[in-house]
């Protein structure tokens, strides 16, 4: 019988327990045009990382709970001091000081807005969100950087207000469980799952 | 960083001359079932060898020392697969090591080869690159590709690379193309243009004779971008050689063949397009301060430098390349260019970074006609010829041998031996491939000076590759 593969930190080490690969058969590869002669083989794999958000984590809890941190630098010997990061940087870039976590919700709720995006037909495998995916790329008033996202009901357009929305309930703590919406959508018309946080 | 120290800044200078001596390269093709990667590896080499009529053995005797530009294990499905071509190479005990830099691993690895002969460490060295690309079916192969995005923050958003660069795509279509479709229809004029070229290069994986309206028309992968604004996903390997002076006579005495003076300069920016923060645009030396003053006002939305427009990383390797090598203004400098058209908007980002055009205007040297073999406007000569090989969307992006397919492509104008290399019938026919009843030589005439641009991941590694031929020179103490 296969396990999922789950995992816990435990003094300081992975503790895993399932399965974490799965054996599959090689198959040839034959010519038809060519007497069927052998020309390689399959090499199945399926496999299951442990990834480490490390300094990053909690961004990925915080988008869980409905709240998007982001960093400043706050180191006053710092030529750059006040830079201000979405994404979420766990060093300043400038002076390499740890950054300051900040709470962002509120400018994120209020000021975010579309810096340019596109819409995405094809995917790569392993792809979770529907297609067509619009991709945007949200601007923030005060923040100096710019966060890649997926607008999840609206029409993506240059400098549209959008408001994000959190897969607060299941959530895959992963990036995906940000998204954004224009505003005024009713909280009972997100996708399943979101909620305003 | 967003200010740079004059440290920093310093203009990259070869301790000795170093030369291009020859280069060779495999077929190119989506799969290739028939062959493993060192099998197209030794077809690069012993055609590099050809070309300087020495057999593979002579040409190897000279080796010193190896770099190998190979991006993906994951594709391949091999760790430390530089030591199998090395070994399979008979270039044991040689020292040798493995370059991995994205979309620019071809460009990166001739870095790295220049740089080994002008420290004096090697008289001879060998640059080659491969890419497997063919062992994973394309959706997975996107997905790969996409692993090459920030793995937190972006992969996970749609697991396509295309998308990374649609967005850029947009921003620069809406500021600087002020939405204009003629400006799609600019952008759908490159695609047909390199598969147009590519019908006229063997090696080349992808040969079309299609509209722009066909572009418009190919299904869309991520919008704006159709499949025919986006690169190829390849097999194959190239090669060159690298020496000091004596070595580089020494190699091509007795022959027609002459070396060509080679420089690299490489550049970079961030993974995550996201974290680019604004700065002050780096200026090549065809520009003036005062030229970008008002950027928002001429292009509004535009004011951002890079933002979604721009790749400080190409900027940076024009900015230092150009000063190694003396080049001024590109279009009046250098003869022929190969650009990483990875799609047909970085082909245009890509004309501004390198300063081809200012900033907001890349357009115009589709539009004007400069950047084909022969102008369609006038029947005249282009006045800088791009991507006649085909480029990574008409002749492949193999990706660890692309920005040497490049090198070995503008090397082939300046030798003068581009017929020579693209249209012998044996060619044609070793690769199964028939030769276009109206194929047409497209060497560049009296081609003197050369550059090629290799770029990876939205901007994050880029390098330039200039060449010259030694009579012409553009400073003396280059």
């Amino acid at each position: 019988m296969s396990i999922f593969g789950t995992v816990r930190v435990k003094n300081g080490q992975y503790k895993i327990k399932g399965d974490f690969h799965h054996i599959t058969p090689n198959v040839p590869i034959r010519n038809e045009e060519d007497g069927w002669r052998l020309m390689g083989i399959t090499n199945p794999r399926s496999m299951t990382y442990m990834h480490s958000y490390g300094g990053e984590a909690p961004f990925f809890e915080s988008i869980s709970q409905g709240k998007i941190l982001g960093t400043r630098c706050d180191d006053p010997d710092c030529e750059f001091k006040g830079t201000t990061y979405i994404p979420f940087r766990i060093y300043c870039p400038d002076c390499l000081s740890k950054n300051t976590i900040v709470d962002f919700t509120d400018i994120c709720k209020n000021t975010g807005k579309i810096h340019t995006f596109m819409v995405c037909e094809r995917s790569g495998a392993f792809n979770t969100l529907e297609k067509p995916i619009k991709f945007i790329n949200v601007e923030f008033d005060g923040i100096d950087t710019i966060l890649m996202s997926y607008l999840s009901i609206g029409e993506p357009k240059m400098g549209l207000r959008v408001v994000p929305i959190f897969r607060t309930r299941n959530p895959s703590y992963t990036i995906t469980d940000l998204s954004w919406v224009t505003e005024g959508v009713a909280e009972e018309d997100l996708p399943e799952g979101f909620t305003y946080g | 960083m967003i200010k740079f120290s004059e440290r920093q800044l310093k203009t990259p200078k070869l301790m000795r001359p170093v030369y291009l001596v020859t280069a060779g390269q495999s077929k190119f093709d989506r799969a290739i079932p028939e062959k493993r990667t060192e099998e197209l590896c030794v077809d690069a080499l012993t055609m590099a060898a050809r070309l300087i009529d020495k057999s593979p053995a002579e040409l190897k005797s000279y080796i010193h020392s190896c770099y190998y530009g190979h991006f993906a294990d994951h594709f391949g499905d091999q760790l430390l697969g530089e030591a199998v071509i090395h070994d399979r190479l008979g270039l044991d005990p040689l020292g040798n090591i493995g370059v991995k830099t994205g979309g620019a691993t071809g460009g990166s690895t001739l870095w790295e080869t220049v740089k080994a002969v002008a420290s004096g460490y090697s008289d001879c060295a060998l640059a080659m690159g491969w890419e497997r690309m063919d062992e994973v079916p394309t959706d997975e192969g996107n997905h790969l590709i996409s692993c090459a995005a920030d793995k937190d923050w972006e992969t996970p958003l749609g697991h396509i690379y295309t998308g990374y660069y649609a967005v850029m795509a947009q921003k620069y279509w809406q500021v600087f193309g002020k939405q204009e479709e003629s400006f799609r229809r600019t952008l759908a004029e490159i695609s047909v243009k390199h598969h147009g070229y590519a019908r006229f290069n063997p090696y080349a994986q992808a040969p079309m004779d299609i509209t722009v309206d066909d572009v418009l028309n190919s299904p869309v992968v991520a919008y704006p971008l159709r499949a025919l604004d986006c690169c190829l996903m390849s097999v194959g390997a190239a090669c060159a050689i690298i020496c000091d002076e004596p070595t580089a006579m020494e190699l091509t005495k007795n022959t027609q063949h002459k070396p060509l003076r080679i420089w690299v300069a490489a550049g970079s920016h961030t993974l995550r397009p996201a974290c680019r923060r604004d700065m002050e645009i780096p200026l090549l030396p065809n520009e003036s301060p005062d030229q970008y003053a008002d950027m928002a006002e001429k292009f509004p939305g535009g004011e951002r430098y890079p933002g979604f427009t721009g790749f400080l990383g190409a900027r940076m390797a024009a900015y230092y390349g150009y000063r190694m090598a003396g080049i001024v203004d590109p279009t009046e400098d250098l003869d022929v260019i190969e650009l990483h058209d990875a799609f047909t908007i970085s082909d245009v980002q890509s004309y501004e970074d390198v300063g081809i055009r200012p900033y907001g205007y890349g357009r115009d040297y589709v539009e004007s006609g400069d950047c084909y073999h022969t102008n369609p406007h006038t029947g005249e000569p282009g006045k800088l010829p791009s991507n006649l090989s085909g480029g990574l969307i008409g002749c492949m992006h193999a990706v660890g041998a692309t920005g040497i397919m490049q090198t070995l492509e503008i090397a082939s104008h300046i030798w003068n031996r581009w017929a020579e290399i693209h249209g012998d019938p044996k060619t044609w026919e070793e690769f199964g491939r028939e030769k276009p009843a109206d194929w047409t030589d497209l060497q560049v005439k009296d081609a003197k000076r050369a550059l090629a641009i290799s770029h990876a991941g939205v901007g994050s590694h880029v390098t330039s590759t200039i060449l010259m031929d030694p009579d012409h020179l553009l400073k003396e103490d280059a």
